[in-house]
């Protein structure tokens, strides 16, 4: 079976310049075509748009920071699932099932409790993801099992659980007028409040984090291997498999801090981007960001218009997310056997 | 001088628990070195602390001249080449990826394979006869199109060694002898090779010395016709063997019970 790549890089293109289209286009101001490239040229060249001022404003104030947070958020959240699931050697894990996200969730529930600022709760938020995928890391290594996947697994699910309790102290000794109201639609995964000022914050640590792992991609595949061949392959797999952990931590907690917790991303693009291009990191990677993205974007989309209210992001992947993991779980299980 | 991979005085075994003592061993360049025993002897122990996946408890390994311990992980995989145990793999990479793979000690940390990389890449594939399979996945390939396509990776390392951790435990009768034959076209072009095995037939047909581990002590150590007799076999393995003759070749075979 021979495979060009080219096909499926197309497509995960494809995709996401749908979800930009879909994204800027839909929703309760309309907004044209020819009125984003307008005021976007306008923007570039400094000329005058020719859209009137309120379509200005939505684009450029409203829609275009919720736009790029989406793809951020969601390039981020498939980049580290792919990472993981390369690093754990596992097609089950993600940021959210290894525990990633419930520990950048509590680091992250904690600077708001503290009103603290901006750069605090993200480091926070990547703090609390750094030790609960250490911990869970560890309980799995340590618990001697003829199936370690499923221990990790379990362990993810145990110390997320803890972390999930955590959270909740956090909620209840929360001022309920004020802290309460905002943690509880933030932890549900919601892109609504984002404003410019918000990009930054995210896109540094997103762009970071990716840029290290892809730059790593090729080490990523020897990576994937059982840890003894990678090592005799002349990987110090101990340093390396630090490194990728904290890149992918990295953009997890920043995409938790500023989106809340959105389940299900970081599992399932990965695996239809596999499906797209095939597991070598050096095309998966990119095609994952790529994907993800414009998942995100659709995702966001739905969110915004489907109902009068807006629907927390998190609800929505958990939808989708659900029935592709008992899918998932069906085939995996057959073909390990 | 020859180069070697040389164990000195070895004790092996994981915390808490060893399993071998007093152990030396040499590997030679141009040389096959089959390392027989009964299973939990410590073959696969010897094997790992020979390649520095595993610290020897007492003793040293000297590669090429130098410490092993001294050595970064980058500088071994350019001396020797690990072929493991076949195994199915997790993620379908191409055969031409996992070959690749082998080139990942010749390259820096943020490297790209280059155009050299594919071309030893390639060369390693056609030398076993599997360049057709470059673009199938890794995962849909048979028990011993694996085994080669894992040959053709240590080989892409551009080692000096080559070790083999039994390359022929999942083999079918016809594949076991190709790759039996290309053990031995490893050491005739240079190669110093070392693989552990459960069958003295395969030491009497690949090999050149035979080293013999049970229960963490070595029995023999030397030419495989000194060292792979009936005698020896029978105090390895605690059974009884027979020997088989060919008439026309002259050639030999052992049998258990």
């Amino acid at each position: 079976m021979t495979r060009s790549v080219l096909p499926g890089t197309l497509i995960a293109i494809a995709v996401l310049a749908a979800g930009f289209a879909v994204a800027f286009l839909v929703g309760r101001f309309p907004v044209s075509l020819a009125d984003i490239v307008s005021v976007l040229w306008s923007k570039m060249t400094g000329g005058a748009s020719g859209a009137s001022p309120s379509v200005e404003v939505v684009i450029l104030q409203v829609r275009g920071p919720r736009v790029l947070a989406a793809f951020l958020v969601g390039a981020a959240l498939a980049v580290a699932g792919t990472a993981f699931q390369g690093l754990f050697r596992n097609p089950l894990v993600s940021p959210d099932i290894l525990g990633a996200s419930s520990g950048a969730a509590l680091g992250a529930v904690l600077g708001i409790y503290f009103s603290l600022g901006v750069f605090a709760i993200q480091s926070f938020a990547f703090v609390g993801g750094l030790i609960a995928v250490t911990a869970v890391y560890m309980i799995g290594s340590a618990i001697r099992s003829r199936d370690p996947v499923l221990v990790l697994v379990l362990a993810g699910v145990v110390i997320g659980s803890l972390l999930g309790a955590g959270v909740g102290l956090v909620k209840y000794l929360a001022d309920p007028y004020n802290q309460l109201p905002a943690m509880t639609f933030w932890l549900l995964g919601s892109l609504a409040a984002t404003g410019v000022t918000d990009l930054i914050p995210l896109f540094g640590p997103v762009a970071l984090g990716t840029l290290v792992l892809i730059l790593l991609r090729f080490r990523m595949n020897v990576m994937s291997l059982p840890e003894e061949e990678a090592r005799a392959l002349g990987v110090a797999v101990g340093p390396l498999r630090i490194a990728i952990v904290a890149a992918a931590t990295l953009v997890t907690s920043a995409s938790v801090a500023t989106a809340g917790i959105i389940g299900w991303v970081g599992l399932v693009v990965p695996h239809l981007a596999r499906s797209l291009v095939g597991p070598d990191f050096a095309r998966l990677l990119p095609v994952a960001a790529i994907l993800g993205g414009g998942f995100l974007l659709f995702i966001d989309t739905i969110a915004r218009t489907a109902a009068p209210v807006e629907i927390p992001l998190g609800i929505l992947t958990a939808v989708i997310g659900t029935p592709f993991f008992i899918w998932l779980l069906a085939s995996v299980s057959r073909t390990w056997s | 001088m020859v180069v070697t991979i040389a164990g000195h005085n070895l004790s092996i075994g994981y915390p808490g628990r060893l399993v071998g003592e007093g152990l030396s061993i040499r590997v030679n360049e141009g040389e096959v070195l089959a390392l027989l025993g009964p299973n939990g002897g410590g073959k696969t122990t010897l094997l790992k602390t020979l390649l520095g996946l595993l610290p020897p408890r007492a003793g040293n390994v000297v590669l090429a001249g130098q410490n092993l311990s001294a050595l970064s992980h980058r500088e071994r995989a350019r001396l020797i080449g690990y072929v493991p145990q076949v195994h199915t793999g997790t993620f379908a990479f191409t055969v031409e990826t996992v070959v690749l793979m082998g080139r990942t000690a010749h390259g820096s940390l943020f490297a790209r394979p280059g155009a050299h990389d594919r071309a030893v890449t390639m060369r390693a594939l056609e030398r076993f006869g599997i360049a057709a399979l470059a673009q199938r996945p890794y995962t849909e390939i048979s028990g011993g199109e694996r085994q080669l396509v894992l040959l053709a990776r240590a080989l892409a390392q551009e080692p000096r060694f080559v070790v083999l951790d039994e390359p022929t435990a999942s083999l079918d009768f016809g594949n076991q002898g190709k790759v039996m034959r290309e053990i031995r076209a490893l050491a005739d072009s240079g190669l110093g090779v070392l693989f552990t095995t459960h069958d003295p037939n395969h030491a009497l047909r690949a090999a050149h010395r035979a080293y013999l581990l049970r229960a963490g002590a070595c029995l023999a150590d030397g030419p495989v016709p000194e060292v792979v007799t009936t005698e020896r076999l029978e105090a390895l393995y605690r059974s009884t063997v027979q020997q088989l003759r060919d008439e026309r070749s002259g050639a030999t075979a052992f049998l258990p019970g």
